[in-house]
């Protein structure tokens, strides 16, 4: 028994659970339920109030079906939408009073929060199935004015700023999944960087789904005042389960002027077994707004998970002169679906935006890179530039490449290009004959061909995204 | 929708169909009453909303035509730079077949073919078409027969007509090792009419089908024209747009490539100006091995008109070594004017080499400036510059006397 589940573990590295008591609302959707959520969390009124409008228009609208890959329906009614563990009912002060079963489960996800606050200088934010863990290098950041700690926390010590800012790129009249995570949120990590502030250490967020029958819905919000910095790193991992479990989350980085900043997600969800059984149905709702001048928002992500990944990480350019910046690689294997990619919507003058997408498809996989590049009228001088190369192994899976472009506006320019092709046979014999074997060969080339993604990690981020790479395209070639 | 019924009811009294045909008829006008006309909700109509371009310029729309009046033809319509086969249709109506004596025997023209299709498609205006045609037209080229003369398919629609909906439904059949040339030739002098075309073409083994389509004459019609291609082994395809003359026109073209070694070819031309708004849309199925698509289309856009490509490319998982490939580029002459497209990929095979590539943007002023700097005014700069993007698209042609006419008809020189 126990060697059949380590067997399996080899497949997917993190897919054990920890046995943890959790602490969950009771099963369905209602206005009980957030009205519990809201109450466990000490909300105020107008958050509430706001809970409960998005959660009426989730009733009145529909999930969108336009997309490729189509998923089963979901019983909103079967699913927890408050899971937290039971030892969290009063927060902890410090890591010292947590969980050890946590630390330990933290620890076998290579996320060790107490030594890494040593070793290698990145703040992070765990946020275990739906509520916030532990936050680490608090003084330092504290030191500089930085805000970075569980959403939860900042409603109750900074409501200014949550006010201001939450909703306001995601609106709660946007589309079914968004709608359906304002009313329901439970935690997520909020960042706020002072004006002239360059944050010293990158911020990271964990995010792992344990129990069943959960969906995890965090909300995200990184605002960057005037003239500052962040570098902000997001990981998910999810026990193996045969049903499907959804992620619904809401990410909105605001860039005020001359303000930056860049998100790098590694998503690794358990995609579901060799056979397409169970997996994370990851429908995340990313958007970013560049809002003063000369502000910059770039996102690079690394798609190797969840069975249905179904997101489009957005800049809207609002500024004049600012700069949104796409990176992303993904890649399916078995029976993965994914359909993403990104929005770039060009408002200011001289903007401009950059998007380089490289998809992966193996097995019986299918891979969409969907698009849109908008110029509008009033915004001259902008430019686009958008790369789309796809890879296919094999002819039981597939790549897809449906771009909108939209030029309003005759001073600015937008190119695009998008090739599919497959791994030549002469690459790979070329790397065989100098030694390695066909699957180090094929990791090589893969690898080659992410370079220009893989280049835009943060260094800690990068080696993992290659080892990632190499493993997630395992057996799909031979 | 009224209209259409009533309209429907007395296209069928003043007919003698089969029993076969009543149905199929029926069929479709019910499919088209359930659906109506496409509107922006429809993937493939979300830059043309023909719904509304209809409301909005026509109104109401009628669908009865009376067949009496014959108004004969302007012989002023009639191309005299180029020996030709003719084919005119006035009002969708056949009013002029002359064919060469050589083409005669070889060439077979059906004027009252019955209007059924085995297949059926997702598409209202085709719908629409199938209901109100009673009776199609069908071009057979004979086995081993290539085409002297091109054959010009004059479309007409005279002055007194408006607020009509013309529909007009030709089958092409080419045997094998065959070819044809074939021109449409949009002369409308009508105006607010709504203009729906559709053709089927069936290619058998070896033959090659040239189509170019003219639409360079002002007017304020609403038109769409189908092609429907299936295409056997070893066929080519070529198909030839330039867009220019009606207020609103979108052209699809379907084009299944069935046999080995077949390939399709699809060229375009935008020139627009004065609110016009034109679409291209094509799809391209790669069902088999080795077959090879190419797609260019360039717009130069002025003066608040707009212009769509939605171009696709689908491979299917048996089609290796497929070839495709896609190119749109638009010049945005001023600042009222818009390009959108959608060059998709729908890609299940491995073994195969597809790219796309689309660029929109303004006139080169370097360009401008260095030709300036020689002497040329700006007008004559931005001219030159124009014409040479565009003839790219033209050099495509592979026939040459029609290269050189449709030179000559867009007002370019013989040397570009």
């Amino acid at each position: 028994m126990r060697e059949k589940e380590l067997e399996k573990l080899k497949d997917y590295k993190y897919g054990f659970s920890t046995d943890i008591e959790n602490f969950k609302a009771p099963k369905g959707l209602n206005e009980d339920v957030i009205k519990f959520i809201s109450n466990i969390k000490k909300e105020p009124k107008w958050l509430l109030d706001w809970r409960l409008k998005a959660y009426n228009r989730v009733k009145v609208l529909k999930e969108p079906n336009w997309q490729k890959p189509k998923y089963p329906k979901i019983d909103y009614q079967d699913l927890y939408y408050y899971s937290a563990p039971k030892s969290f009912k009063e927060k902890p002060k410090s890591l010292d009073e947590l969980d050890p079963k946590l630390i330990e489960t933290y620890n076998k996800l290579g996320i060790p929060l107490n030594e890494q606050k040593r070793l290698n200088g990145i703040a992070v934010d765990a946020v275990f199935d739906s509520v916030s863990v532990a936050t680490t290098f608090k003084d330092t950041l504290t030191e500089k004015g930085i805000i970075f700690c569980s959403i939860s926390e900042a409603i109750q010590k900074h409501p200014d700023l949550v006010k201001k800012y939450l909703g306001s790129v995601i609106p709660i009249t946007d589309h079914y999944f968004a709608t359906l995570n304002s009313a329901v949120f439970t935690d997520g990590s909020f960042v706020y960087i002072p004006p002239g502030v360059r944050c010293p250490m990158e911020l990271s967020t964990y995010f792992r789904i344990n129990a069943s029958d959960t969906g995890q819905f965090e909300r995200t919000l990184i605002i960057a005042d005037k003239g500052s910095y962040v570098s902000y790193l997001e990981g998910c991992t999810a026990p193996m389960r045969d049903e499907n479990q959804l992620h619904a989350a809401n990410v909105e980085l605001i860039a005020l002027d001359d303000a930056e900043i860049k998100y790098s997600t590694v998503q690794n969800w358990y995609p579901g077994d060799k056979d397409g059984k169970g997996g994370i149905y990851n429908f995340v709702t990313k958007r970013g707004l560049c809002k003063g001048k000369n502000s910059k928002i770039s996102w690079t992500q690394v798609e190797t998970g969840s069975a249905i990944t179904w997101k489009y990480p957005s800049c809207i350019l609002q500024g004049d002169n600012s700069v949104g910046e796409f990176y992303s690689i993904a890649i399916t294997n078995n029976h993965q679906k994914a359909d993403t990619g990104t929005k770039m919507i060009h408002l200011g003058k001289n903007t401009k935006s950059k998007i380089i997408s490289k998809g992966i498809s193996a097995g019986f996989s299918d891979m969409t890179y969907r698009g849109l590049v908008d110029i509008s009228p009033k915004s001259s001088n902008s430019s686009n530039y958008t790369q789309c190369d796809s890879l296919l192994m094999g002819n039981k899976c597939g790549a897809h490449t449906i771009p909108y472009i939209k030029n309003k506006n005759a001073n600015s320019n937008i190119a695009h290009e998008a090739t599919t092709s497959k791994i030549s046979d002469e690459q790979l014999h070329y790397c065989q004959q100098r030694g390695l074997n066909s699957e180090e060969a094929v990791s090589l080339i893969v690898n080659g061909f992410c370079k220009e993604v893989l280049q835009q990690l943060p260094m800690e981020f990068a080696v993992e995204a290659q080892k990632l790479v190499g493993i997630s395209l395992e057996g799909s070639v031979g | 929708m009224e209209n259409f019924k009533i309209d429907f009811e007395k296209t069928l009294k003043g007919s003698n169909l089969s029993e076969k045909e009543t149905t199929f008829k029926n069929f479709n006008a019910k499919e088209f009453l359930n659906q109506g006309f496409p509107n922006r909700k429809h993937e493939d109509w979300k830059f043309f909303d023909i719904n509304q371009i209809i409301n909005k310029e026509i109104g109401e729309l009628k669908f009865y035509s009376e067949q009496s009046e014959k108004s004969g033809i302007d012989k002023d319509i009639l191309l005299n730079q180029i020996e030709h086969n003719k084919l005119v249709f006035i009002n969708g109506q056949l009013e002029k077949i002359d064919f060469n004596p050589e083409d005669k025997n070889k060439i077979e023209f059906l004027d009252n073919q019955n209007n059924l299709d085995e297949q059926l498609v997702e598409n209202s205006l085709i719908n629409l078409n199938n209901a109100l045609t009673n009776k199609s037209y069908k071009l057979l080229i004979k086995k081993n027969y290539q085409i002297k003369n091109p054959l010009i398919i004059y479309h007409v629609s005279n002055n007194k007509t408006t607020s009509q909906n013309i529909n007009l439904k030709i089958n092409f059949e080419l045997e094998e090792n065959s070819s044809l040339k074939l021109i449409d030739l949009v002369k409308d002098k009508s105006s607010k009419n709504f203009i729906n075309i559709f053709y089927n073409f069936s290619l058998e083994k070896n033959s090659i089908l040239k189509n170019y389509k003219i639409d360079q004459i002002e007017n304020d019609n609403i038109r769409y024209m189908f092609n429907n291609i299936k295409q056997s082994s070893n066929s080519v395809s070529e198909t030839f747009y330039l867009s220019q003359g009606s207020t609103f026109s979108k052209n699809e073209i379907s084009c299944d490539l069935k046999g080995e070694h077949s390939s399709a070819f699809v060229n375009g031309i935008f020139s627009l100006n004065k609110n016009k708004h034109h679409e291209i849309k094509a799809k391209i199925n790669h069902l088999v091995e080795n077959t090879k698509s190419y797609q260019l289309v360039k717009s130069v856009l002025e003066n608040k008109s707009r212009s769509v490509y939605q171009g696709k490319i689908y491979v299917d998982s048996k089609a290796q070594k497929t070839d495709g490939y896609q190119l749109s580029k638009a010049i945005l002459v001023d600042e009222t004017t818009e390009f959108n497209a959608k060059p998709e990929l729908e890609i299940y095979a491995d073994d195969v080499k597809c790219s796309h590539g689309s660029a929109s943007g303004s006139l080169d002023e370097d360009s401008i400036f260095y030709l300036m700097s020689r002497g040329l005014s700006y007008k004559e700069a931005r001219k030159l510059l124009i014409n040479g993007f565009l003839v790219e698209v033209i050099n495509q042609i592979t026939d040459e006397p029609i290269k050189k006419l449709i030179k000559n008809l867009y007002g370019l020189k013989n040397e570009y």
